[in-house]
């Protein structure tokens, strides 16, 4: 566990030495600003929507489709194509370590990136009356937070099958937009059609956690994909030493 | 230390290592030498517990690199030929990172000491990326270093560095080699025989020769032989050797006058031979040995592949 904490540090140190990072977060809060500025301008001041904290968390999510592969696109690709894999591989670190290790440093930024977008809600809070109904907002971030961190953990996992980060950033991206539609295929009555929307990123957050209603079942589908991620992760990285 | 048997690696269908027997002593510097693509790599890197053997058996310290990977990885310091490294991080801050993996007590301290020992003091504030490479090749072998491990595995330790910081890397493993088992790989004759107790000769993936590097040469070379020429007939010049009583055999050279003797191994013989040609009136021309280097015998076992006995 040792390892896991001194790797999850190093990599959130390089987050903040890294120009990927800045760039990663200006964009973030550059958009979600603009976004947030135009429905409170427009929107709120225009009475044509009701004040809600919410209104960060729809553009934030479609932004984080695309920051979170760029955020773990490098994690092992890195390591593999610089070769420092070999190195650690060779220390005293078991393979798992090293995975969760990195999904941990990264999990650590964008909870930190997470944090600041906080601070809408709370000018709305501050700027309408009576403020705006807190039980709903910790309910739709704490499934935001479990959602990035099961998104972060499949980044990890993809970053382990490739030496390019180009390559790591498409292919997530990709997973994600299937997990993000997947549920459209899944319409009908059938099993099939279950499993399809038991897949969903979407149904287990804006069907539940997004509307206030805390739902343990929701935060388990996040942290079962969080978990099998990292696990296959970690076998990717075990057969590597086999081939 | 090391007791390696039958160690046999396949990448896929291709046998980068075939059933390669060994062992390194305590206080031994092993040297594994061979052409590029011949198995060293592979060899140092199951070694080191990168990658497992598709067949037979190493043991490092008495525990298995397979089944006790962990208690291997925890006695090695491991050197690879590419000294990867994260160039946005500072020497210091390299060094911690590796040394909090290693557990390393005294952390501090313990980075002190090594950077004081390859010489990079200086550097420690230095990003890794602006670092030539040499002074990259040295934060690597710190790092190897920082745990003060029984084994060091070191994968062609001196590529890619100029003259002076060879010599300085090549003293540093020689120091080193003094209290732990090093075991380096180089494709560098003159290195192999200047630093190294044991050389092993390694050519598609297989142990070609093993031993001393005087002995080596001994060895192949079988006696000792001298090229001489002087102002006469290569017939005459041939008879007049064969009485020295040490001449085993006497073949012509490649020109008039000049032959090829053989005598045995031990007693230089160039005296008495440039006694005998000039008391006889002769002018002498030339009188050297024609011993084989290192890099003769290296040439003749990689290409012919011979298998030779371990000599004494």
């Amino acid at each position: 566990m040792r390892n896991v904490l001194t790797i999850a540090r190093k990599e959130l140190r390089l987050y903040f030495v890294s120009p990927v990072a800045y760039a990663i977060a200006t964009t973030v809060y550059l958009i979600l600003g603009a976004i947030f500025f135009i429905n409170v301008y427009f929107g709120l001041r225009g009475e044509t929507i009701p004040p809600d904290g919410r209104i960060v968390i729809n553009p934030l999510i479609t932004i984080l489709l695309f920051a979170t592969p760029a955020i773990t696109m490098r994690l092992l690709t890195d390591e593999q194509r610089m070769g420092t894999i070999e190195l650690i591989l060779t220390a005293p670190v078991r393979d798992w370590e090293l995975v969760v290790g990195k999904w941990l440093g990264s999990f650590g930024f964008m909870f930190l990136l997470l944090a600041v977008t906080w601070v809408y809600p709370l000018i709305i809070h501050q700027m309408t009356e009576p403020g705006i109904d807190q039980g709903v907002l910790v309910s739709a971030y704490t499934g935001l937070i479990f959602m990035t961190s099961a998104m972060l953990a499949i980044g990890v996992f993809i970053s382990t099958l490739f030496r390019s980060s180009v390559a790591a950033f498409f292919t997530t991206l990709a997973v994600f937009l299937g997990l993000w539609i997947v549920e459209g295929f899944g319409s009908g009555s059938g099993v099939g059609s279950e499993i399809l929307r038991n897949l969903s990123f979407v149904s287990h957050y804006y069907d539940t956690l997004f509307l206030g209603m805390f739902d343990i079942g929701d935060l388990f589908y996040y942290l079962s994909l969080t978990a099998l991620a990292l696990f296959l992760g970690t076998q990717v990285i075990e057969a590597r030493r086999w081939r | 230390m090391i007791e390696v048997k039958g160690l046999t690696k396949y990448y896929g269908r291709h046998m980068a290592i075939q059933d390669l027997t060994f062992d390194a002593q305590r206080g031994e510097i092993l040297g594994f030498l061979g052409p590029n693509a011949a198995g060293k790599t592979t060899t140092l890197r199951i070694l080191a517990g990168y990658m497992p053997p598709s067949q037979g058996t190493a043991r490092i310290a008495g525990f298995d690199v397979l089944e006790q990977s962990l208690e291997v990885r925890k006695r090695i310091g491991y050197l690879p030929e590419t000294v990867p490294l994260y160039p946005e991080m500072s020497v210091w801050e390299y060094l911690d990172y590796m040394g909090s993996l290693r557990r390393v007590e005294d952390l501090e301290e313990r980075i002190s000491e090594v950077l004081e020992e390859v010489q990079l003091e200086e550097r420690a504030e230095s990003y890794i990326g602006n670092l030539s490479k040499g002074l990259k090749q040295r934060v690597g072998l710190a790092q190897a270093l920082l745990h003060e491990p029984e084994v060091l595995i070191l994968d062609e330790p001196t590529i890619g560095l100029d003259p002076a910081q060879i010599i300085e890397v090549r003293h540093l493993i020689q120091k080193l080699g003094k209290d732990r088992t090093v075991l380096l790989s180089t494709h560098i004759l003159s290195e192999a025989q200047q630093v190294c107790d044991r050389v092993l000769i390694i050519n598609k993936g297989q142990l070609v020769a093993e031993d001393t590097p005087e002995n080596l040469q001994a060895q192949i070379s079988g006696a000792d032989q001298l090229v001489v020429r002087a102002s006469t007939e290569t017939e005459a010049l041939r008879d007049l050797i064969s009485l020295i009583p040490e001449v085993t055999e006497v073949m012509p050279g490649e020109v008039e006058g000049e032959v090829f003797v053989m005598s045995v191994p031990g007693k230089d013989i160039r005296p008495e031979v440039a006694r005998k040609i000039v008391e006889a009136g002769f002018d002498l021309l030339e009188l050297r040995l024609a011993g084989l280097s290192l890099e003769d015998i290296f040439l003749q076992l990689t290409k012919e592949n011979t298998h030779l006995k371990e000599g004494g």
